[in-house]
Protein backbone atom coordinates (compact mmCIF):
# COMPACT_ATOMS: atom_id res chain seq x y z
CA UNK A 1 0.00 0.00 0.00
CA UNK A 2 2.93 2.35 0.45
CA UNK A 3 4.77 1.86 -2.76
CA UNK A 4 4.52 4.85 -5.03
CA UNK A 5 2.83 4.40 -8.39
CA UNK A 6 2.87 7.95 -9.69
CA UNK A 7 5.37 10.56 -8.72
CA UNK A 8 4.99 14.09 -10.06
CA UNK A 9 7.85 16.54 -9.83
CA UNK A 10 7.63 20.23 -10.66
CA UNK A 11 4.79 19.54 -13.03
CA UNK A 12 3.11 22.49 -14.68
CA UNK A 13 0.44 22.70 -17.31
CA UNK A 14 -0.13 25.84 -19.33
CA UNK A 15 -2.76 26.69 -21.92
CA UNK A 16 -1.35 29.53 -23.97
CA UNK A 17 0.05 31.93 -21.43
CA UNK A 18 -2.26 30.74 -18.66
CA UNK A 19 -0.81 28.36 -16.12
CA UNK A 20 -3.57 26.19 -14.68
CA UNK A 21 -1.51 23.59 -12.84
CA UNK A 22 1.68 23.83 -10.84
CA UNK A 23 2.51 20.85 -8.67
CA UNK A 24 5.86 20.75 -6.90
CA UNK A 25 5.43 17.22 -5.74
CA UNK A 26 2.67 14.63 -5.60
CA UNK A 27 2.86 10.94 -4.94
CA UNK A 28 0.06 8.49 -5.63
CA UNK A 29 0.49 5.19 -3.88
CA UNK A 30 -0.15 1.74 -5.19
CA UNK A 31 -3.55 0.49 -4.07
CA UNK A 32 -4.85 3.67 -2.46
CA UNK A 33 -7.96 5.71 -3.02
CA UNK A 34 -6.87 9.32 -3.22
CA UNK A 35 -9.63 11.90 -3.18
CA UNK A 36 -8.89 15.11 -4.99
CA UNK A 37 -10.97 18.02 -3.78
CA UNK A 38 -10.98 21.69 -4.58
CA UNK A 39 -13.16 24.43 -5.96
CA UNK A 40 -14.31 24.65 -9.55
CA UNK A 41 -11.52 25.64 -11.90
CA UNK A 42 -8.78 24.48 -9.51
CA UNK A 43 -7.34 22.16 -12.17
CA UNK A 44 -8.66 18.79 -11.00
CA UNK A 45 -9.76 17.58 -14.43
CA UNK A 46 -6.54 18.86 -15.92
CA UNK A 47 -4.53 16.82 -13.43
CA UNK A 48 -6.49 13.70 -14.35
CA UNK A 49 -5.77 14.25 -18.05
CA UNK A 50 -2.06 14.37 -17.23
CA UNK A 51 -2.32 11.20 -15.14
CA UNK A 52 -4.07 9.41 -18.02
CA UNK A 53 -1.30 10.67 -20.35
CA UNK A 54 -3.87 12.42 -22.53
CA UNK A 55 -1.81 15.60 -22.37
CA UNK A 56 1.88 16.02 -21.66
CA UNK A 57 2.99 18.28 -18.84
CA UNK A 58 4.26 21.67 -20.00
CA UNK A 59 7.21 21.19 -17.64
CA UNK A 60 8.38 18.66 -15.11
CA UNK A 61 8.22 14.90 -14.95
CA UNK A 62 5.63 12.27 -14.19
CA UNK A 63 7.05 8.96 -13.09
CA UNK A 64 4.70 6.05 -13.55
CA UNK A 65 6.03 2.63 -12.54
CA UNK A 66 9.43 2.56 -14.20
CA UNK A 67 8.71 5.01 -16.95
CA UNK A 68 9.37 8.69 -16.85
CA UNK A 69 7.13 11.03 -18.82
CA UNK A 70 8.12 14.59 -19.51
CA UNK A 71 7.19 17.21 -22.13
CA UNK A 72 9.31 15.41 -24.72
CA UNK A 73 8.63 11.82 -23.85
CA UNK A 74 5.23 10.24 -24.26
CA UNK A 75 4.40 6.94 -22.59
CA UNK A 76 4.13 3.71 -24.52
CA UNK A 77 0.68 2.51 -25.54
CA UNK A 78 1.07 -0.44 -23.21
CA UNK A 79 1.63 1.88 -20.26
CA UNK A 80 -1.14 4.24 -21.27
CA UNK A 81 -3.55 1.30 -21.30
CA UNK A 82 -2.99 0.57 -17.63
CA UNK A 83 -4.80 3.77 -16.71
CA UNK A 84 -8.31 4.81 -17.63
CA UNK A 85 -10.75 7.57 -16.76
CA UNK A 86 -14.42 7.90 -15.95
CA UNK A 87 -14.93 11.41 -17.27
CA UNK A 88 -16.85 14.26 -15.73
CA UNK A 89 -19.25 14.37 -18.69
CA UNK A 90 -19.05 10.97 -20.34
CA UNK A 91 -19.55 10.88 -24.09
CA UNK A 92 -20.78 7.46 -25.09
CA UNK A 93 -20.52 5.98 -28.55
CA UNK A 94 -23.62 5.97 -30.70
CA UNK A 95 -23.98 2.24 -30.27
CA UNK A 96 -25.64 -0.12 -27.85
CA UNK A 97 -24.74 -0.20 -24.17
CA UNK A 98 -23.14 -3.61 -24.68
CA UNK A 99 -20.99 -2.36 -27.56
CA UNK A 100 -19.91 0.63 -25.50
CA UNK A 101 -18.71 -1.63 -22.72
CA UNK A 102 -16.98 -3.93 -25.21
CA UNK A 103 -15.25 -1.05 -26.99
CA UNK A 104 -12.08 -0.81 -24.87
CA UNK A 105 -11.53 -4.55 -25.10
CA UNK A 106 -11.90 -4.36 -28.87
CA UNK A 107 -9.26 -1.65 -29.00
CA UNK A 108 -6.92 -4.10 -27.33
CA UNK A 109 -7.78 -6.82 -29.82
CA UNK A 110 -9.45 -8.90 -27.12
CA UNK A 111 -12.28 -11.01 -28.49
CA UNK A 112 -13.04 -13.29 -25.59
CA UNK A 113 -14.40 -10.73 -23.14
CA UNK A 114 -18.06 -11.78 -23.21
CA UNK A 115 -18.05 -13.22 -19.71
CA UNK A 116 -16.28 -10.15 -18.38
CA UNK A 117 -18.74 -7.79 -20.06
CA UNK A 118 -21.74 -9.68 -18.68
CA UNK A 119 -20.29 -9.61 -15.18
CA UNK A 120 -19.65 -5.88 -15.32
CA UNK A 121 -23.12 -5.11 -16.73
CA UNK A 122 -24.57 -7.16 -13.92
CA UNK A 123 -22.64 -5.26 -11.30
CA UNK A 124 -23.70 -1.83 -12.56
CA UNK A 125 -27.27 -3.04 -13.02
CA UNK A 126 -27.49 -2.59 -16.77
CA UNK A 127 -28.24 -6.12 -17.91
CA UNK A 128 -31.74 -5.18 -19.03
CA UNK A 129 -30.45 -2.21 -20.98
CA UNK A 130 -27.55 -4.04 -22.67
CA UNK A 131 -29.10 -3.71 -26.13
CA UNK A 132 -30.44 -0.18 -25.65
CA UNK A 133 -28.92 2.72 -27.56
CA UNK A 134 -26.40 4.34 -25.25
CA UNK A 135 -27.38 7.84 -26.36
CA UNK A 136 -30.95 7.38 -25.13
CA UNK A 137 -29.97 6.66 -21.52
CA UNK A 138 -30.68 8.81 -18.50
CA UNK A 139 -27.82 10.59 -16.75
CA UNK A 140 -27.44 7.97 -14.06
CA UNK A 141 -27.54 5.12 -16.56
CA UNK A 142 -25.01 6.81 -18.82
CA UNK A 143 -22.70 7.34 -15.85
CA UNK A 144 -22.94 3.64 -15.02
CA UNK A 145 -22.07 2.75 -18.63
CA UNK A 146 -19.05 5.03 -18.34
CA UNK A 147 -18.00 3.20 -15.19
CA UNK A 148 -18.66 -0.19 -16.79
CA UNK A 149 -16.60 0.54 -19.89
CA UNK A 150 -13.69 1.53 -17.65
CA UNK A 151 -14.07 -1.36 -15.17
CA UNK A 152 -14.14 -4.01 -17.85
CA UNK A 153 -10.56 -3.09 -18.75
CA UNK A 154 -9.40 -4.02 -15.23
CA UNK A 155 -7.07 -1.02 -15.12
CA UNK A 156 -4.27 -0.66 -12.58
CA UNK A 157 -5.37 2.92 -12.09
CA UNK A 158 -8.91 4.23 -12.26
CA UNK A 159 -9.31 7.99 -12.50
CA UNK A 160 -12.80 9.21 -11.68
CA UNK A 161 -13.90 12.77 -12.33
CA UNK A 162 -16.90 13.55 -10.16
CA UNK A 163 -18.57 10.26 -11.01
CA UNK A 164 -21.57 10.87 -8.81
CA UNK A 165 -22.28 14.54 -9.45
CA UNK A 166 -25.98 15.07 -10.23
CA UNK A 167 -26.93 11.49 -9.40
CA UNK A 168 -29.68 10.26 -7.12
CA UNK A 169 -28.79 8.52 -3.84
CA UNK A 170 -29.34 5.06 -5.34
CA UNK A 171 -26.79 5.61 -8.10
CA UNK A 172 -24.37 7.33 -5.74
CA UNK A 173 -24.49 4.34 -3.40
CA UNK A 174 -24.05 1.85 -6.23
CA UNK A 175 -21.03 3.64 -7.64
CA UNK A 176 -19.43 4.14 -4.24
CA UNK A 177 -19.78 0.44 -3.43
CA UNK A 178 -18.15 -0.49 -6.72
CA UNK A 179 -15.23 1.89 -6.18
CA UNK A 180 -14.64 0.39 -2.76
CA UNK A 181 -14.93 -3.18 -4.00
CA UNK A 182 -12.54 -2.65 -6.92
CA UNK A 183 -10.02 -1.15 -4.55
CA UNK A 184 -10.31 -3.91 -1.96
CA UNK A 185 -10.55 -6.91 -4.25
CA UNK A 186 -8.63 -5.95 -7.35
CA UNK A 187 -6.28 -3.50 -5.67
CA UNK A 188 -7.26 -0.81 -8.15
CA UNK A 189 -5.50 2.45 -7.40
CA UNK A 190 -8.13 5.17 -7.61
CA UNK A 191 -8.01 8.92 -7.89
CA UNK A 192 -11.44 10.29 -7.16
CA UNK A 193 -12.26 13.90 -7.92
CA UNK A 194 -15.20 15.01 -5.87
CA UNK A 195 -16.92 18.15 -4.70
CA UNK A 196 -18.50 16.21 -1.91
CA UNK A 197 -16.37 16.22 1.24
CA UNK A 198 -18.58 13.55 2.78
CA UNK A 199 -17.90 11.26 -0.14
CA UNK A 200 -14.18 11.90 0.19
CA UNK A 201 -14.45 11.00 3.83
CA UNK A 202 -16.42 7.82 3.12
CA UNK A 203 -14.17 6.44 0.39
CA UNK A 204 -10.68 7.84 0.49
CA UNK A 205 -7.52 6.77 2.27
CA UNK A 206 -5.90 10.10 1.59
CA UNK A 207 -7.22 13.47 0.48
CA UNK A 208 -5.52 16.18 -1.52
CA UNK A 209 -6.74 19.77 -1.73
CA UNK A 210 -6.07 21.55 -4.98
CA UNK A 211 -6.38 25.33 -5.07
CA UNK A 212 -5.65 27.44 -8.13
CA UNK A 213 -3.56 24.68 -9.62
CA UNK A 214 -1.49 24.03 -6.51
CA UNK A 215 -1.61 21.24 -3.98
CA UNK A 216 -2.31 22.88 -0.65
CA UNK A 217 -2.30 19.77 1.47
CA UNK A 218 -2.23 16.00 1.10
CA UNK A 219 -2.99 13.98 4.19
CA UNK A 220 -4.54 10.80 5.48
CA UNK A 221 -8.28 11.15 5.47
CA UNK A 222 -8.65 11.47 9.22
CA UNK A 223 -5.90 14.03 9.59
CA UNK A 224 -7.20 15.98 6.61
CA UNK A 225 -10.60 16.41 8.19
CA UNK A 226 -9.74 16.51 11.87
CA UNK A 227 -6.33 18.16 12.15
CA UNK A 228 -5.68 19.94 8.85
CA UNK A 229 -2.29 21.56 8.86
CA UNK A 230 -3.17 24.32 6.46
CA UNK A 231 -5.76 26.96 7.39
CA UNK A 232 -7.15 26.82 3.87
CA UNK A 233 -7.84 23.11 4.30
CA UNK A 234 -9.62 23.84 7.56
CA UNK A 235 -11.74 26.43 5.82
CA UNK A 236 -12.52 24.10 2.95
CA UNK A 237 -13.52 21.30 5.29
CA UNK A 238 -15.86 23.65 7.13
CA UNK A 239 -17.40 24.54 3.80
CA UNK A 240 -16.30 28.14 3.99
CA UNK A 241 -14.65 28.33 0.62
CA UNK A 242 -16.91 29.77 -2.00
CA UNK A 243 -17.14 27.84 -5.23
CA UNK B 1 -16.37 3.63 -64.59
CA UNK B 2 -18.44 6.00 -62.51
CA UNK B 3 -17.92 3.40 -59.80
CA UNK B 4 -14.15 3.72 -60.09
CA UNK B 5 -14.39 7.51 -59.95
CA UNK B 6 -16.62 7.29 -56.89
CA UNK B 7 -14.25 4.82 -55.20
CA UNK B 8 -11.31 7.13 -55.91
CA UNK B 9 -13.23 10.15 -54.64
CA UNK B 10 -14.11 8.29 -51.47
CA UNK B 11 -10.56 7.13 -50.90
CA UNK B 12 -9.24 10.67 -51.36
CA UNK B 13 -12.18 12.60 -49.95
CA UNK B 14 -12.84 10.86 -46.64
CA UNK B 15 -9.26 11.00 -45.31
CA UNK B 16 -8.92 14.58 -46.55
CA UNK B 17 -12.19 15.57 -44.92
CA UNK B 18 -11.23 13.81 -41.69
CA UNK B 19 -7.83 15.52 -41.65
CA UNK B 20 -9.39 18.92 -42.27
CA UNK B 21 -12.01 18.36 -39.62
CA UNK B 22 -9.82 16.88 -36.90
CA UNK B 23 -6.40 18.47 -37.17
CA UNK B 24 -5.09 21.99 -37.26
CA UNK B 25 -2.18 22.60 -39.58
CA UNK B 26 -0.65 25.52 -41.39
CA UNK B 27 -2.51 26.15 -44.63
CA UNK B 28 -5.66 24.38 -43.47
CA UNK B 29 -7.81 27.41 -44.20
CA UNK B 30 -6.41 27.66 -47.69
CA UNK B 31 -7.10 23.99 -48.38
CA UNK B 32 -10.65 24.42 -47.10
CA UNK B 33 -11.18 27.47 -49.32
CA UNK B 34 -9.93 25.51 -52.34
CA UNK B 35 -12.16 22.58 -51.39
CA UNK B 36 -15.25 24.79 -51.04
CA UNK B 37 -14.51 26.20 -54.47
CA UNK B 38 -14.20 22.66 -55.78
CA UNK B 39 -17.57 21.75 -54.29
CA UNK B 40 -19.34 24.42 -56.26
CA UNK B 41 -17.18 24.31 -59.35
CA UNK B 42 -18.94 24.12 -62.73
CA UNK B 43 -18.04 20.63 -63.94
CA UNK B 44 -17.54 21.90 -67.49
CA UNK B 45 -14.65 24.00 -66.25
CA UNK B 46 -13.13 20.93 -64.62
CA UNK B 47 -13.57 19.20 -67.97
CA UNK B 48 -11.83 22.04 -69.74
CA UNK B 49 -8.99 21.98 -67.23
CA UNK B 50 -8.51 18.22 -67.54
CA UNK B 51 -8.78 18.53 -71.32
CA UNK B 52 -6.03 21.13 -71.43
CA UNK B 53 -3.82 19.20 -69.03
CA UNK B 54 -4.15 15.90 -70.83
CA UNK B 55 -4.18 16.99 -74.45
CA UNK B 56 -1.07 16.05 -76.40
CA UNK B 57 0.20 19.60 -76.30
CA UNK B 58 -0.82 20.15 -72.67
CA UNK B 59 1.58 20.15 -69.70
CA UNK B 60 0.83 16.57 -68.66
CA UNK B 61 -0.11 15.06 -72.01
CA UNK B 62 3.12 16.22 -73.61
CA UNK B 63 5.15 14.24 -71.08
CA UNK B 64 3.98 11.08 -72.81
CA UNK B 65 4.12 9.03 -69.59
CA UNK B 66 2.21 5.76 -69.43
CA UNK B 67 0.71 6.69 -66.07
CA UNK B 68 -1.06 9.72 -67.55
CA UNK B 69 -4.29 8.85 -69.29
CA UNK B 70 -4.93 10.04 -72.84
CA UNK B 71 -7.87 12.19 -73.80
CA UNK B 72 -11.00 10.49 -75.07
CA UNK B 73 -10.38 7.38 -72.98
CA UNK B 74 -12.41 6.08 -70.04
CA UNK B 75 -9.40 6.78 -67.82
CA UNK B 76 -9.50 10.47 -68.69
CA UNK B 77 -13.16 10.56 -67.74
CA UNK B 78 -12.43 8.92 -64.41
CA UNK B 79 -9.91 11.69 -63.74
CA UNK B 80 -12.47 14.39 -64.52
CA UNK B 81 -15.23 12.73 -62.48
CA UNK B 82 -12.91 12.23 -59.52
CA UNK B 83 -11.91 15.87 -59.56
CA UNK B 84 -15.58 16.82 -59.59
CA UNK B 85 -16.62 14.47 -56.81
CA UNK B 86 -13.83 14.31 -54.26
CA UNK B 87 -14.24 17.89 -52.95
CA UNK B 88 -17.89 17.07 -52.29
CA UNK B 89 -16.94 13.95 -50.35
CA UNK B 90 -14.22 15.81 -48.44
CA UNK B 91 -16.45 18.78 -47.64
CA UNK B 92 -19.35 16.78 -46.26
CA UNK B 93 -16.99 14.46 -44.37
CA UNK B 94 -15.29 17.43 -42.77
CA UNK B 95 -18.62 18.89 -41.67
CA UNK B 96 -19.69 15.51 -40.31
CA UNK B 97 -16.57 14.85 -38.20
CA UNK B 98 -16.58 18.42 -36.92
CA UNK B 99 -20.09 17.78 -35.64
CA UNK B 100 -18.82 15.02 -33.34
CA UNK B 101 -18.29 16.06 -29.71
CA UNK B 102 -14.56 16.89 -29.38
CA UNK B 103 -14.54 15.20 -25.98
CA UNK B 104 -15.21 11.89 -27.68
CA UNK B 105 -11.70 11.72 -29.06
CA UNK B 106 -10.19 12.38 -25.64
CA UNK B 107 -12.40 9.81 -23.96
CA UNK B 108 -11.71 7.15 -26.55
CA UNK B 109 -7.97 7.79 -26.13
CA UNK B 110 -8.52 7.46 -22.39
CA UNK B 111 -9.95 4.01 -23.00
CA UNK B 112 -6.69 3.07 -24.68
CA UNK B 113 -7.25 3.88 -28.35
CA UNK B 114 -4.32 4.66 -30.62
CA UNK B 115 -4.56 7.86 -32.67
CA UNK B 116 -5.81 5.83 -35.64
CA UNK B 117 -8.37 3.99 -33.61
CA UNK B 118 -9.64 7.30 -32.26
CA UNK B 119 -9.97 8.75 -35.76
CA UNK B 120 -11.81 5.65 -36.86
CA UNK B 121 -14.17 5.95 -33.89
CA UNK B 122 -14.97 9.53 -34.85
CA UNK B 123 -15.70 8.56 -38.46
CA UNK B 124 -17.96 5.79 -37.15
CA UNK B 125 -19.77 8.30 -34.94
CA UNK B 126 -20.21 10.59 -37.94
CA UNK B 127 -21.28 7.74 -40.21
CA UNK B 128 -24.61 9.30 -41.20
CA UNK B 129 -22.81 12.37 -42.50
CA UNK B 130 -19.95 10.43 -44.05
CA UNK B 131 -22.40 8.39 -46.09
CA UNK B 132 -24.17 11.58 -47.15
CA UNK B 133 -20.79 12.74 -48.42
CA UNK B 134 -20.48 9.66 -50.62
CA UNK B 135 -24.08 10.12 -51.84
CA UNK B 136 -23.25 13.70 -52.76
CA UNK B 137 -20.12 12.56 -54.62
CA UNK B 138 -22.18 9.95 -56.42
CA UNK B 139 -24.74 12.57 -57.38
CA UNK B 140 -21.99 14.83 -58.69
CA UNK B 141 -20.64 12.06 -60.86
CA UNK B 142 -23.84 10.58 -62.20
CA UNK B 143 -25.49 13.86 -63.14
CA UNK B 144 -22.49 15.20 -64.95
CA UNK B 145 -22.46 15.72 -68.74
CA UNK B 146 -20.26 18.59 -69.76
CA UNK B 147 -16.89 17.51 -68.45
CA UNK B 148 -17.39 13.92 -69.48
CA UNK B 149 -18.35 14.98 -72.98
CA UNK B 150 -15.33 17.24 -73.34
CA UNK B 151 -12.78 14.86 -71.96
CA UNK B 152 -14.27 11.58 -73.09
CA UNK B 153 -15.61 12.65 -76.45
CA UNK B 154 -18.80 10.58 -76.18
CA UNK B 155 -17.37 7.71 -78.23
CA UNK B 156 -19.71 4.76 -78.63
CA UNK B 157 -18.84 1.62 -76.61
CA UNK B 158 -15.97 3.46 -75.00
CA UNK B 159 -16.57 6.81 -73.40
CA UNK B 160 -20.28 7.19 -73.92
CA UNK B 161 -22.12 7.20 -70.60
CA UNK B 162 -25.83 7.46 -69.88
CA UNK B 163 -25.88 11.22 -69.56
CA UNK B 164 -23.95 11.87 -72.74
CA UNK B 165 -26.04 9.29 -74.57
CA UNK B 166 -29.17 11.14 -73.46
CA UNK B 167 -27.79 14.39 -74.86
CA UNK B 168 -26.94 12.71 -78.16
CA UNK B 169 -30.28 10.91 -78.57
CA UNK B 170 -32.22 14.05 -77.72
CA UNK B 171 -30.31 15.99 -80.34
CA UNK B 172 -31.04 13.27 -82.87
CA UNK B 173 -34.72 13.53 -82.01
CA UNK B 174 -34.91 10.02 -80.50
CA UNK B 175 -36.92 11.18 -77.55
CA UNK B 176 -38.26 7.73 -76.61
CA UNK B 177 -34.74 6.36 -76.32
CA UNK B 178 -33.58 9.45 -74.47
CA UNK B 179 -36.45 9.12 -72.01
CA UNK B 180 -35.77 5.41 -71.56
CA UNK B 181 -32.11 6.14 -70.83
CA UNK B 182 -33.18 8.84 -68.42
CA UNK B 183 -35.38 6.40 -66.57
CA UNK B 184 -32.53 3.90 -66.39
CA UNK B 185 -30.26 6.59 -65.01
CA UNK B 186 -32.81 7.58 -62.42
CA UNK B 187 -33.42 4.03 -61.29
CA UNK B 188 -29.68 3.31 -61.14
CA UNK B 189 -29.25 6.34 -58.98
CA UNK B 190 -32.24 5.41 -56.84
CA UNK B 191 -31.04 1.87 -56.21
CA UNK B 192 -27.49 2.99 -55.52
CA UNK B 193 -28.79 5.45 -52.96
CA UNK B 194 -31.08 2.83 -51.50
CA UNK B 195 -28.02 0.64 -51.00
CA UNK B 196 -26.21 3.46 -49.23
CA UNK B 197 -29.25 4.07 -47.08
CA UNK B 198 -29.04 0.47 -45.95
CA UNK B 199 -25.43 1.11 -44.98
CA UNK B 200 -26.52 4.07 -42.93
CA UNK B 201 -28.90 1.69 -41.27
CA UNK B 202 -30.51 2.56 -38.02
CA UNK B 203 -28.25 5.56 -37.48
CA UNK B 204 -30.77 7.64 -39.46
CA UNK B 205 -33.45 7.05 -36.90
CA UNK B 206 -31.47 8.01 -33.85
N1 LIG C 1 -8.00 22.86 -23.03
C1 LIG C 1 -7.99 23.99 -22.30
N2 LIG C 1 -7.66 25.17 -22.84
C2 LIG C 1 -7.63 26.29 -22.09
N3 LIG C 1 -7.95 26.35 -20.81
C3 LIG C 1 -8.28 25.21 -20.20
C4 LIG C 1 -8.34 23.96 -20.90
N4 LIG C 1 -8.71 23.02 -20.02
C5 LIG C 1 -8.88 23.62 -18.85
N5 LIG C 1 -8.62 24.95 -18.94
C6 LIG C 1 -8.70 25.92 -17.82
O1 LIG C 1 -7.96 25.39 -16.75
C7 LIG C 1 -8.60 25.66 -15.51
C8 LIG C 1 -8.78 24.37 -14.75
O2 LIG C 1 -9.76 23.58 -15.40
P1 LIG C 1 -10.20 22.16 -14.87
O3 LIG C 1 -11.23 21.66 -15.81
O4 LIG C 1 -9.02 21.32 -14.66
O5 LIG C 1 -10.87 22.55 -13.49
P2 LIG C 1 -11.64 21.62 -12.46
O6 LIG C 1 -10.92 21.71 -11.15
O7 LIG C 1 -11.83 20.26 -13.03
O8 LIG C 1 -13.04 22.37 -12.33
P3 LIG C 1 -14.51 21.75 -12.14
O9 LIG C 1 -14.64 21.39 -10.70
O10 LIG C 1 -15.41 22.90 -12.50
O11 LIG C 1 -14.64 20.59 -13.07
C9 LIG C 1 -9.91 26.35 -15.85
O12 LIG C 1 -9.78 27.71 -15.58
C10 LIG C 1 -10.11 26.08 -17.30
O13 LIG C 1 -10.73 27.18 -17.91
MG1 LIG D 1 -13.43 19.20 -13.69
Amino acid sequence: MNESLFRLRDVTRRYGSRQVLSIDELEIRQGEILALVGPSGAGKSTLLRLLNFLEPPSQGTIEFLDEQIDPDRQPSLELRRRVTTVFQRPVLLRRSVYQNVRYGLQLRGQRDGAGQIDRVLEEVGLVDLAQAQARTLSGGEAQRVALARAMVLEPDVLLMDEPTANLDPYNVGLIERIVTRLNREAGTTTVLVTHNVFQARRLAHRVALLLEGRIVEVADVQAFFEQPSDPRTAAFVRGEMVY
Amino acid sequence: MSGIALALSTVIGIPLGAALGLTRFVGRRLVIAVMYTGMGFPPVVVGLFVYLMLSRSGPLGSLGLDAIPELFTPAAMVVAQTIIAFPLVAGFTMAAVMGVDPNLRLQVLGLGATAWQATWAILAEARTGVIVSVVAGFGGIISEVGAVMLVGGNIEHSTRVLTTAIVLETRKGNFELAIALGIILLSLSFFANLAMLRLQGSSLNE
